[in-house]
């Protein structure tokens, strides 16, 4: 196939294709769309591996995360240093892992990334209070949250220590039957 | 942080179990183990985890591969021994980041040069068989139909009502499938030799041995001078022109195609083509069910996992649009609400006292039974109505004005429509009587839904089949059918298909079109209270998939009786697509009580599979105990349509015909599927 596209070379195109779901054209557009979020930064020439972040505000802006409650977990748990700030390689390996193909297993290790809110490495009561706000829009009483977050412990946690580990969080994501087909975004 | 997953093992990020997970047992150690854990990635996980965790990880990690490269070819060397598929299990399932990955694939190419000719050979035949799937996959993404639309779709309702579409456009390809298997098979053929194309001839079907009155056919109101509203109830009812067109059964009156030097048998066609479209249809949504299966096989009630799923995979990620950003949001909240209060009344439920245990088990037992008569008399009207439709249609029908000529045709379906309507809205009443818990009650609902649905066209096929093979022993007795008046009695099974499908589409058509319609300008233009409390048009998944499937089994039955017919279903789900879209997007909102897309996908599919059971009963029946009409159709020569499978056995050498009833006999088949299970 003769394509005259000088962003990539095509060795990286196949690195790209074995590290990632994405195909070649697939890479290519996700490569347009992290360049029109900021066109004065990122350059169109990538085959020297250029070092460019994009800040946080700039991502969560888009309009496949716009909406998301968990938007800023979502960039924060991709970016290598933690504050948000994504490379194009942390930009594809995000959108990479809430493809449709990425298994369960990949989207679980990420989610319990995301949803721990503290990044103690455990799910506890406080990520779980912040997860289910996010969720609802601060509308359930106080009451009502607690109830919630004494259940989500009491069925996931195996170990009785209060708190969820990444083995419980995992064995509880292996039996929701939802997971699988809403933990995705189309891009 | 991340995590390479190695095979066969699995590191949680945290936690206090490291040491027994990293180290494994001495006595076990797989060679792609060992191999693995002299990755440079790997290491610097060993190191990072002796040192503080956090955002140093990942900087570490990436000054972690100061290792000498004779070191690493030295431990690549001993892990030679390995299979070369357990270490290519695809890099990107690894959780690392893609620097990382990118080395990990460039140790595992170094790593190639070390394998034997065969594994790498193998290892390259696996990689460009990868490639070529994904391009191919890659493709037919382009040849989806209405990928845009349901994309749409999903950015704004979320994938519950996503998977309704998606449900659509599968029955849209069955349908053309089935389509191009009868229209390849059998209308062709029927049709070529008509007009002498390809060198090729036909036998007519002549009776042999049979009473001269069982093979009078003629159709009436096609000669002469007719009104011209006589066409249209035609093409409404399938009577009249349109009766002897390859519409219908009664058309395939050929026995034998020469094609040059090959000779094609049409009934042996007519019956092996139906049963392929149907055992096609069985194995493709098994084989869909399958896949939802491995999902969603947790039950609605399991209080065990409700609040996790709600919370951890409740959010719809997909969803682009304020709206529907808004309505998940609400729906989330109803949802947990709803699950607190269906706890307090599981805990009051428990509480409960004989006396009220007793007062309501009586009370659904009332209902139940009164649900029953309900249902009798649904039934008990729908073969009044059939019977008197069936009596008056063969009367001379211009004697009647229009009007009452197209009413008599459709009573059937009208009364079939009406208890449709009613009785859903019946079943949603006297559920809250009978204090179930609210999932139980949504479950209960629908399961009498598909029901009443589905018994329907089971009541219409028998009381037609009544009529046909007649109580009356006389009327009977000549050809074993009631030929006085179903003289090609397949054929008027097929029309009363037809119009059956006809009508449920013109119902879809008219509700969205002038109730929908106007309810929306009413609701936007009118700020009149009731108007404004009765609101819009909520969009019920269950409802709508039930019409879909009712169509549905309508098609997969008349398909034997009216070879066309699968065409007509797929142009009506193809123009419903976008009636629903329409209706969807302007006239309608979504409701609150939102359906989750795993449970949804496969409820769809188990009550599409009811609806396929269902479809074997009377089309089984027929072929096999019903003598095949003997003025028209392919079988005229033949007891039953059933009877074309032994009589062609009995024409093939007698040691095939042996292995043959062989296979059949019991002593084989039973064991045989057996094992299959």
């Amino acid at each position: 196939m003769g394509n005259k596209q000088t962003i990539f070379t095509d060795e990286q195109l196949d690195a790209y294709q074995d590290c990632t779901f994405f195909t070649r054209k697939e890479i290519l557009r996700l490569h347009g769309r992290y360049q029109e979020m900021a066109p004065n930064i990122v350059p169109m020439d990538y085959t020297k591996d250029p070092d460019v972040k994009l800040p946080i505000q700039l991502i969560i802006n888009m309009p496949e995360l716009k909406e998301n409650p968990f938007k800023e977990r979502i960039v924060e748990a991709f970016s290598e240093d933690g504050d948000g700030n994504l490379s194009f390689n942390d930009f594809v390996d995000m959108f990479s892992v809430l493809s449709e193909m990425a298994p369960r297993e990949l989207k679980a290790i990420y989610a319990f990334k995301i949803y721990d809110f503290n990044t103690d490495n455990f799910i506890c009561k406080s990520d779980l209070e912040k997860t289910l706000n996010k969720l609802t829009r601060e509308e359930l009483t106080a009451e009502e949250i607690t109830l919630v977050c004494e259940k989500v412990i009491e069925e996931a946690d195996m170990d009785g220590d209060g708190k969820l580990a990444f083995a419980d969080f995992e064995n509880m994501i292996s039996k929701a039957p939802d997971f699988l087909s809403t933990f995705h975004i189309r891009i | 942080m991340s995590e390479p997953l190695g095979p066969g093992t699995r590191r949680p990020p945290g936690g206090s179990n490291d040491d027994e997970v990293f180290f494994p047992d001495a006595n076990y150690t797989s060679p792609s183990v060992t191999f693995l854990q002299e990755l440079p990635s790997y290491q610097s996980i060993l190191r990072r985890r002796t040192s503080a965790g956090g955002t140093q990880d990942r900087r570490q990690n990436n000054h972690g591969f100061a290792k000498p490269p004779a070191a690493e070819k030295r431990n690549l060397v001993e892990g030679t021994g390995v299979e070369s598929e357990a270490v290519v299990r695809s890099i990107r399932e690894y959780a690392l980041n893609i620097p990382d990955k990118r080395r990990l694939r460039d140790i595992q190419e170094a790593n190639v040069k070390y394998l034997s000719g065969w594994n790498q050979w193998k290892q390259t035949r696996n990689k460009s068989w990868k490639k070529f799937l994904d391009e191919t996959k890659e493709l037919s993404s382009y040849l989806e139909l209405w990928r845009n639309d349901i994309h749409s779709i999903e950015g704004k309702f979320g994938t519950g009502i996503k998977s309704y579409f998606s449900f659509l456009r599968f029955l849209v390809l069955l349908n053309f499938i089935i389509f191009v298997l009868m229209f390849s098979f059998i209308t062709l053929p029927s049709t070529i030799p008509q007009y002498g194309v390809l060198n090729s001839s036909y036998v007519k079907v002549s009776p042999k041995g049979v009473e001269p009155q069982c093979s009078i056919y003629t159709i009436s109101g096609t000669k002469g001078l007719v009104y011209f509203y006589t066409y249209i109830i035609d093409l409404l009812s399938g009577t009249g022109f349109l009766e002897m067109t390859s519409l219908f059964y009664g058309y395939y009156r050929i026995d034998m195609v020469h094609f040059s030097a090959i000779k094609y048998n049409v009934p042996l066609a007519y019956l092996l083509t139906t049963f392929v479209y149907l055992s096609l249809s069985l194995i493709w949504i098994v084989k869909r069910s399958v896949e939802g299966f491995k999902q969603s096989f947790v039950r609605e009630e399991d209080p065990f996992q409700s609040y996790c799923n709600k919370i951890f995979a409740g959010w719809d990620f997909c969803i682009t649009d304020l709206n529907a950003s808004q309505l998940k949001h609400s729906s989330l909240k109803y949802e947990l609400k709803t699950d607190l209060e269906e706890e307090r009344l599981r805990q009051k439920k428990a509480c409960r006292t004989t006396e009220e245990k007793l007062r309501i088990y009586c009370l659904r037992l009332f209902l139940n039974i009164f649900v029953l008569a309900l249902l009798s008399g649904c039934f008990y009207s729908l073969y009044r109505a059939t019977v008197y439709s069936q009596k008056n249609i063969s009367n001379d029908s211009s004697k009647m004005t229009f009007e009452g000529n197209l009413f008599l045709q459709y009573l059937p379906s009208i009364v079939i429509t009406l208890a449709n309507f009613i009785a859903p809205l019946f079943f949603s009443y006297i559920i809250k009587f009978e204090e179930y818990s609210p999932a139980f009650e949504i479950r209960l609902t629908l399961m009498r839904c598909v029901f009443v649905r589905l018994a329907n066209i089971g009541v219409l096929l028998f009381s037609l089949g009544n009529q046909i093979v007649c109580a009356n022993e006389e009327k009977c007795k000549a050809c074993g059918y009631n030929y006085k008046l179903y003289p090609c009695w397949e054929s008027r099974v097929g029309q009363e298909m037809y119009k059956l499908m006809i009508f449920d589409f013109i119902i879809i058509f008219a509700v969205a079109v002038f109730v929908d319609f106007p309810r929306k300008l009413l609701v936007t233009y009118c700020s009149y209270k009731p108007i404004q409390w009765c609101g819009l048009q909520k969009f019920q998944i269950p409802e709508n998939v039930l019409e879909i499937v009712y169509g549905q089994t309508i098609c997969w039955i008349g398909t034997f009786y009216s070879p066309l017919l699968p065409a007509i279903a797929t142009v009506k789900y193809f123009i419903v697509f976008y009636i629903k879209k329409i209706s969807l997007m302007h006239t309608c909102r979504p409701s609150k009580k939102s359906i989750r897309a795993s449970s949804s996908n496969f409820f769809f599919l188990v009550v599409l599979l009811i609806g396929l059971i269902l479809a074997f009963i009377p089309l089984g029946l027929s072929m096999t105990h019903i003598r095949s009409s003997k003025a028209c159709g392919p079988f005229v020569n033949f007891n039953s349509s059933w009877d074309v499978v032994p009589h062609t056995i009995r024409g093939f050498p007698t040691a095939l015909q042996k292995i043959l009833n062989g296979i059949a006999s019991e002593a084989f088949a039973v064991p045989f599927f057996m094992v299959i299970w």
